[in-house]
């Protein structure tokens, strides 16, 4: 299989900080990865650099003419501004110079009703306003999928649906995952291989090898003590 | 019906008064109505010193706005609080620098505008940087609203949100220009806020919001001359008075 990214000693310091400290890790084509750690791991800043949006030092080697949509972790603007989820979506197909076919196509993948798609996005539910931003990123068909804690802000069966959405996504389109996720069960059930993130990369491969609960113990604190006994589902 | 120069001023007000609703909607998604505010009031001491050596007021608001543009262009870079800190002193130097430079028998107009009839040259001009302002909002639109959402997102779709920001302060920076010598520096942010705050108030979809605001702003201008004509009072104060009242008004609708 041919690699879509391979990152060598990625290195990012923000203001004499080091937020991230060699990082090695490949993907392959297809293949879903989580990114876990505690708070302040550097796991946002782990997916901005993977977008060339902040400096860093070390190679990031994205496949030629890899495209990638990105799930942001909140949004910048206020959310109860006058702005709808259609509004968002005709200004990101514009932007891309799509037609009005394709984001009915990604609206029917996602699942988003015409109703949904006319709400204000404030008054959407968390469910449904984290359905839109998945759409967004779909939008002009992207190879790759980064999501930020796509699942932070929702209740345990909205965050289900969501993970259920994201790995059909994957199944039916062969899109390569990278999640940023705290939710342990998700890592052991969905993901093929995962990044344990504290400034430095302390583990990286098969989550029923990698994650023992020695490795969960050294990535969270000593009182951290979840570990997964089922075998993989996927 | 016969062109005079007050027809020219009353015709540049309103449609400066268009561009502002649309700038201002903008400002006010990105929350950058304090910035905004300090752009205003950076073009105070530009204004003094143009009056002390008499030269045109709109050539001197016009640098020291430039120049204000991308002070805040690189503060904005970072968020820290010691960015809130410098635009808060920049603030407050501004004005009282502008103050201290302008003359005694200017500073009304400076820091609260003015009614003032417009030659060819000067009306066109203003046209001008109407067309340029409304023009970028109209064809930046989708990427503004996208770059404001999410940088990140913006940025995956392709749009570089570093230069986009500069853009649109530089049009921000145009519009108070064009709306300074009728609002003053101290008032001029006003028409870029509060009819935005009304729009946004009013509405639930984005073109709806662009519409409202807009028309807010041509509201407010075109009552402010009507009534400060009739009632022989100060202009931008007038104007700013009604766009608050009409705010008020449209709180009274409750959003669902």
């Amino acid at each position: 299989m041919q690699s879509i990214l391979s990152v060598k000693n990625l290195n990012v310091s923000l203001e004499d900080n080091k937020i991230l400290e060699d990082i090695s890790f490949s993907l392959e084509a297809g293949e879903s990865m989580a990114v876990i750690g505690p708070n302040g791991s550097g796991k946002t800043v782990l997916l901005k650099s993977l977008l060339d949006l902040i400096p860093y030092s070390g190679q990031v080697k994205w496949a030629k003419n890899v495209k990638i949509g990105y799930v942001p972790q909140k949004i910048d603007a206020d959310r109860h501004l006058p702005i709808t989820l259609l509004d968002l979506l005709e200004a990101k197909m514009r932007t891309l110079h799509l037609v009005q076919s394709d984001c009915r196509e990604v609206c029917r993948i996602i699942g988003l009703t015409a109703n949904a798609l006319k709400t204000p996005v404030g008054h959407l539910s968390g469910g449904q306003f984290q359905k839109g931003l998945i759409a967004l990123a779909l939008l002009g068909n992207p190879g790759v999928l980064l999501l930020d804690e796509p699942t932070a802000s929702l209740d345990q069966s909205s965050e289900e649906h969501i993970y259920e959405l994201i790995y059909r996504l994957q199944e039916q389109y062969r899109l390569t995952i990278i999640i940023v996720s705290h939710d342990l069960s998700m890592v052991y059930q969905h993901v093929d291989k995962v990044l344990c993130l504290n400034k430095e990369g302390l583990c990286f491969g098969d989550p029923h090898d990698v994650l023992d609960p020695k490795m969960l113990k050294k990535l969270f604190g000593t009182s951290f003590e979840y570990y997964h006994h089922a075998h993989k589902t996927k | 019906m016969q062109i005079t120069p007050e027809l020219y001023s009353v015709v540049l007000a309103l449609a400066v008064a268009l561009a502002a609703g649309l700038v201002g909607s903008f400002a006010l998604m990105k929350r950058m109505s304090l910035a905004g505010d300090v752009i205003s009031h950076v073009a105070l001491p530009g204004l003094g010193i143009a009056f002390l050596i008499h030269a045109n007021p709109l050539i001197g608001g016009g640098i020291a706005l430039f120049l204000g543009t991308l002070l805040i262009w690189q503060l904005q870079k970072s968020s820290t609080l010691s960015t809130e800190t410098a635009i808060g002193v920049i603030f407050v130097a501004s004005v009282a620098i502008g103050t201290l430079l302008t003359p005694e028998e200017d500073l009304i107009e400076a820091l609260f505008g003015g009614f003032a009839p417009l030659d060819t040259m000067g009306f066109l001009l203003g046209l001008g940087a109407v067309i340029v302002i409304v023009s970028f909002i109209l064809s930046f639109r989708d990427e503004l609203i996208l770059a404001l959402f999410s940088p990140e997102l913006a940025a995956t779709s392709g749009i570089n949100v570093n230069r986009l920001n500069l853009q649109y302060l530089l049009v921000f920076s145009l519009t108070i220009l064009a709306a300074l010598q009728f609002l003053g520096a101290l008032l001029v942010g006003a028409l870029l806020i509060v009819p935005a705050a009304i729009g946004r108030q009013l509405t639930h979809t984005l073109g709806a919001f662009l519409i409202t605001s807009a028309a807010a702003s041509v509201l407010s201008v075109g009552l402010g001359l009507l009534t400060s004509h009739l009632h022989h009072l100060a202009l931008g104060p007038t104007i700013v008075s009604i766009a608050s009242l009409l705010f008020v008004l449209s709180l009274l609708k409750k959003k669902k």
